[in-house]
């Protein structure tokens, strides 16, 4: 499982694989992150790197953009479920914020798709590893950044 | 405050074309507060313009800065040792600072990253809306302190027009009718004789139809 420091986003996963940035909120990912080495047994992606966030609402656009920037494929954040928020809205903060990205993204004519926003719920289930697959699965079809190789 | 907002992100990107070293200079007054153009927006613009250049293999140095104003010649002179090594300057202040630092730096491009808006208030998180229009002549002793100059669709001195309805306008229903609110604020005072008042015909010399205006204090010029 690969961790980022937080501001460097530089791609420490395989190569052939998607590079994906994820921004875990701690009680999205809580009932994870006692067991996070074994996420991979569990059907994690390897190429999904996990920075973990006391809460979704604390991601600010700049470090969204920046993880783009400095290459990943895909980002996306994942937080409480709307009505569940532990922080009451931080996930909805996260997504607003998600969504200007995605609103910078489509007017630099990149694919929106690219980023995204995933209300997990907090019990125990596996939503959070569920995020990390659908988010692989749509970047390989989209494939790498169009920052790669220029 | 002067309200502005970042101009569309195409807009900027074409005023830059074969442009390859930017100062992108922020504004720690009234463009930070409504969250346009301070040290965040700075940072967010420039990262979006590394984003746009890498993707089409352009090269592009960005610097970020933010000044504590750019109305201010003792905040602008920070640049003058730096202000060469620049292809551009993109100003993120309101049309105040764009055109100071034009005057200041004749030999530099100057270029504005917002749409200056106009001067109003903060309703709430992300809500501004318009409170003064700067005619230079302020009526606001007579109207219980509410601009009709400014938050009147049709600028009336003597309202509300016809199409005042329900207490909101007819050319904005989102809007409230402001001779409505100065009606009930001056009810609410005691003070509705004010309305037997009638407004004569306004001179708008001293607003933007005198030309430009200037001020000078003789009691604090050195």
């Amino acid at each position: 499982m690969n961790f980022c420091s937080q501001g460097n986003y530089d791609n420490m996963t395989n190569p052939n694989e998607p590079d994906i940035v994820a921004f875990c909120c701690h009680y999205s990912a809580y009932a994870w992150s006692q067991d996070l080495q074994n996420l991979p047994r569990l059907g994690f992606p390897e190429n999904v790197r996990l920075e973990i966030l006391p809460c979704s609402g604390r991601i600010s656009i700049i470090r969204l953009l920046k993880a783009f920037e400095q290459g990943a494929d895909g980002i996306y954040v994942a937080g409480c479920k709307d009505d569940t928020c532990h922080n009451v809205r931080g996930s909805r903060i996260a997504k607003k914020r998600v969504d200007y990205v995605k609103n910078v993204f489509d007017q630099l004519n990149i694919e929106p798709e690219r980023i995204e926003m995933f209300m997990i719920s907090r019990e125990p289930n596996r939503g959070f590893i569920e995020a990390a697959k659908e988010m692989t699965m749509r970047i390989k079809k989209l494939g790498p950044s169009p920052l790669k190789g220029k | 405050m002067i309200v502005g907002q970042r101009k569309p992100i195409q807009e900027i990107i074409g005023m830059l074309k074969g442009i390859k070293n930017i100062l992108i200079l922020g504004c720690g007054g009234c463009a930070t507060v409504c969250s346009a153009g301070g040290e965040k927006e700075v940072e967010i613009l420039a990262s979006i313009i590394r984003i746009d250049r890498k993707k089409k293999g352009g090269p592009v140095e960005t610097k970020e800065k933010t000044l504590a104003r750019q109305c201010d010649t003792e905040y602008l002179e920070e640049l003058k040792d730096e202000v060469d090594k620049y292809d551009a300057v993109l100003s993120m202040a309101c049309g105040v600072g764009v055109n100071f630092l034009a005057d200041m730096y004749p030999k530099t491009i100057i270029l504005p990253a917002l749409n200056t808006s106009f001067m109003g208030v903060s309703e709430e998180q992300g809500v501004w809306s318009e409170r003064c229009a700067g005619c230079g002549n302020c009526v606001l002793d007579k109207t219980g302190g509410l601009c009709p100059v400014a938050r009147c669709s049709k600028h009336l001195l003597n309202g509300p027009c016809g199409g005042s309805q329900n207490g909101r306008c007819e050319i904005n229903p989102d809007i409230a009718c402001v001779w409505q609110l100065i009606y009930d604020r001056l009810k609410g005072l005691n003070q509705l004789e004010k309305l037997q008042e009638i407004f004569p015909m306004k001179d708008w010399s001293s607003s933007l139809h005198g030309g430009p205006r200037k001020i000078v204090r003789e009691d604090l010029t050195l």
